[in-house]
């Protein structure tokens, strides 16, 4: 009455523009621009120590041109895109091409002969994934017997055809080894991996099972 | 040397042979124009920016902060994307309707910068019917927005601006009679008068006339609450539906001046323009009190929601007309009691009035309130619609 809820609307509105810390849920991908403040508490000193030692990012901050990354901490369900490929792990049994739903992968293999000691396994000729069509259900990383396929953890692939989003063998050996914990359990479990920081992770760092060595082989089938 | 029309006209005129003048009046007037239209330009470039930015921390956004410090350089990005892209005009279009509607919507609103009274003057000389000249030219806008609805042959676009029409020929009115206060009580139709009367601000001396004439201008520049014409949950875009590139970006540019401009009129008709206390220079006055009521205006376009069609009609027919009504009648009973033989009013006359109008303008807004309020916009009792009993009747 009297458009006194009006004023009261005003108020509400200069409330939330003069609260601090109000746009707390914001993430600012790819980069965030810090003040001198930011700036001097990421690198864990006070402001002014800051300004001396480091004059031209001081500056930089001041007139706002500095800036730090800044990205959304990653799920351990992120299903992304480049698929981690584990060629040392993969024996070319092609459980992927046959468990994926929409059939988008193609596999050519030829029988290796290169380890015959412990059991042969293929060489891939063609190893191709479309994921244009893909739709990161995960169950080729589900079917893999020996972990050597694992979702990815990019998501910044857009392509101008539609050509270019069939990932091919040369580039899934060339992709980054950084795969997402996506049932994964074992690299969930390792602490000290992170998809977003640190070390790609080594063919050896990702399997479920320890691979048995030769003696404990040997052992084992001269008991049978 | 002053920057103003009379004194760079004189300056050149000494230099040229007699019979030469028009080149001295020509080179003066473009030079003047062009420094106006580039100032305005820019200062709406940079409002843009600080429009989107408050904005954003009002709705607890962030606004556009990736170009530039703060994002400042936002404008110069937003121009090229607008330069940049094609400009489309549909088959049906009027093309010459269309084309020059937003020439028509920007030029009044560079020509009111004209006569505002920067300093001591304005800048192109001393127009006597200043507040005439601002609410004539000020007008056009509505015939500029139906050429852009009319021309662009869209349903939408002629919708809003059939809307816009009606609202902005309706709001003219108390705009008008909220200026006439000032009028009266300045006893002259130059903004220049009109500061130097204002030894205590108009604001003060007649609020009742400085709500109507703010809501009525909020009303006129065609924002929130009162953004009829454009309506995006409505209309699409409203009138500039079909306009894209350098078009939509003169329409933009208007659409943003808007606010600059009614910030300088409600600065110098009822804020003092030009006066302040004396150390800091008029000019630096003028500006502060400027940004404050463009930042009120900003806070009102964040905060109110948009009014219905007939609520909008209604406020200006039955609201603030009436309002506009009482207004001219007490400020001019009062300036025929309060002045002094040789017509002038004192400063002590402007405070006796400010307590009056002060306690006259909240009664006549609770009075407004009773009779305008929500009581008498109760919803009428549902009635059952004839075809709910259809078959029934059959049986």
């Amino acid at each position: 009455m009297y458009g006194l809820s009006m004023v009261k609307g005003l108020g509400v509105t200069m409330k939330n523009l003069v609260t601090p810390g109000r746009m707390f849920t914001v993430n600012q991908y790819p980069d965030r621009k810090v003040s001198i403040f930011g700036l001097a508490k990421i690198n864990n000193q006070n402001p002014v120590s800051f300004a001396v030692k480091q004059p031209g990012q001081a500056f930089k901050a001041l007139v706002g041109l500095a800036s730090v990354p800044d990205r959304q901490y990653q799920h351990p369900r992120f299903r992304g895109e480049e698929f981690s490929w584990y060629e040392n792990r993969c024996t070319g049994c092609a459980s992927c091409a046959k468990y994926c739903p929409l059939g988008i992968i193609k596999i050519v293999t030829d029988p290796a002969k290169t380890d015959i000691q412990e059991g042969d396994k293929y060489f891939l000729e063609v190893f191709d994934i479309d994921i244009g069509r893909c739709m990161f259900c995960g169950l080729c990383v589900e079917a893999c017997p020996y972990d050597a396929l694992h979702m990815g953890s990019g998501f910044e692939e857009g392509r101008y055809k539609r050509a270019d989003l069939v990932i091919d063998k040369a580039r899934l050996v060339a992709s980054p080894k950084r795969p997402s914990h996506w049932y994964r359990p074992q690299l969930a479990a390792a602490q000290e991996y992170n998809p977003l920081e640190g070390d790609e992770a080594d063919w050896r760092e990702v399997h479920r099972h320890e691979k048995p060595s030769l003696t404990e082989q040997q052992n084992r089938w001269g008991q049978r | 040397m002053s920057l103003d029309f009379g004194s760079i006209y004189s300056f050149i005129v000494g230099f040229l042979p007699e019979g030469l003048e028009w080149v001295a009046f020509i080179i003066a007037a473009g030079a003047l124009s062009f420094l106006v239209i580039n100032v305005m330009m820019l200062s709406t470039a940079v409002y843009t920016w600080f429009e989107r930015r408050t904005l954003g921390r009002f709705q607890n956004r962030l606004g556009p902060n990736r170009w530039g410090p703060f994002g400042i350089l936002q404008p110069i990005a937003d121009l090229v994307k607008l330069i940049t892209k094609e400009d489309t005009t549909p088959d049906e279009a009027d093309r010459w309707v269309m084309t020059f509607a937003p020439l028509v919507l920007v030029v009044p609103t560079l020509l009111v910068v004209a006569v505002i009274p920067f300093g001591t003057d304005s800048f192109l000389g001393r127009l006597n019917i200043g507040i005439l000249f601002v609410l004539g030219v000020t007008s056009v806008n509505t015939i500029a927005i139906f050429m852009a609805g009319w021309g662009s042959a869209n349903k939408y676009a002629m919708l809003g601006a059939m809307r816009g029409v009606a609202m902005l020929v309706s709001y003219e009115v108390p705009m008008a009679l909220g200026v006439v206060g000032v009028v009266i009580l300045s006893g002259s139709l130059a903004l220049f008068d009109i500061v130097e009367m204002q030894a205590v601000p108009f604001l003060l001396v007649q609020p009742l006339g400085f709500l109507i004439f703010v809501a009525a201008a909020s009303a006129e520049m065609s924002r929130t609450p009162f953004d009829q014409i454009e309506a995006e949950s409505e209309l699409g875009s409203g009138y500039n539906t079909e306009y894209s590139g350098i078009k939509f970006a003169i329409l933009f540019l208007a659409e943003f001046m808007a606010p600059i401009i009614t910030a300088l009129i409600i600065t110098t008709l009822f804020l003092g323009g030009t006066r302040g206390f004396d150390p800091i220079p008029g000019q630096v006055w003028f500006v502060l009190k400027t940004f404050v009521v463009i930042f009120a205006l900003l806070w009102v376009r964040a905060t109110w929601p948009r009014l219905r069609v007939d609520q909008i009609m209604g406020f200006a027919w039955k609201g603030l007309f009436a309002l506009s009504l009482v207004n001219i009648f007490v400020i001019a009973a009062q300036v025929v009691i309060l002045q002094d033989d040789a017509g002038n009013i004192s400063a002590t006359s402007l405070w006796i009035m400010a307590a009056i109008n002060w306690v006259i303008t909240i009664a006549a807004i609770v009075a407004t309130a009773k009779i305008l309020g929500q009581r008498r916009l109760e919803r009428p009792a549902p009635t059952p619609s004839p075809l709910a009993n259809m078959y029934a009747e059959a049986d």
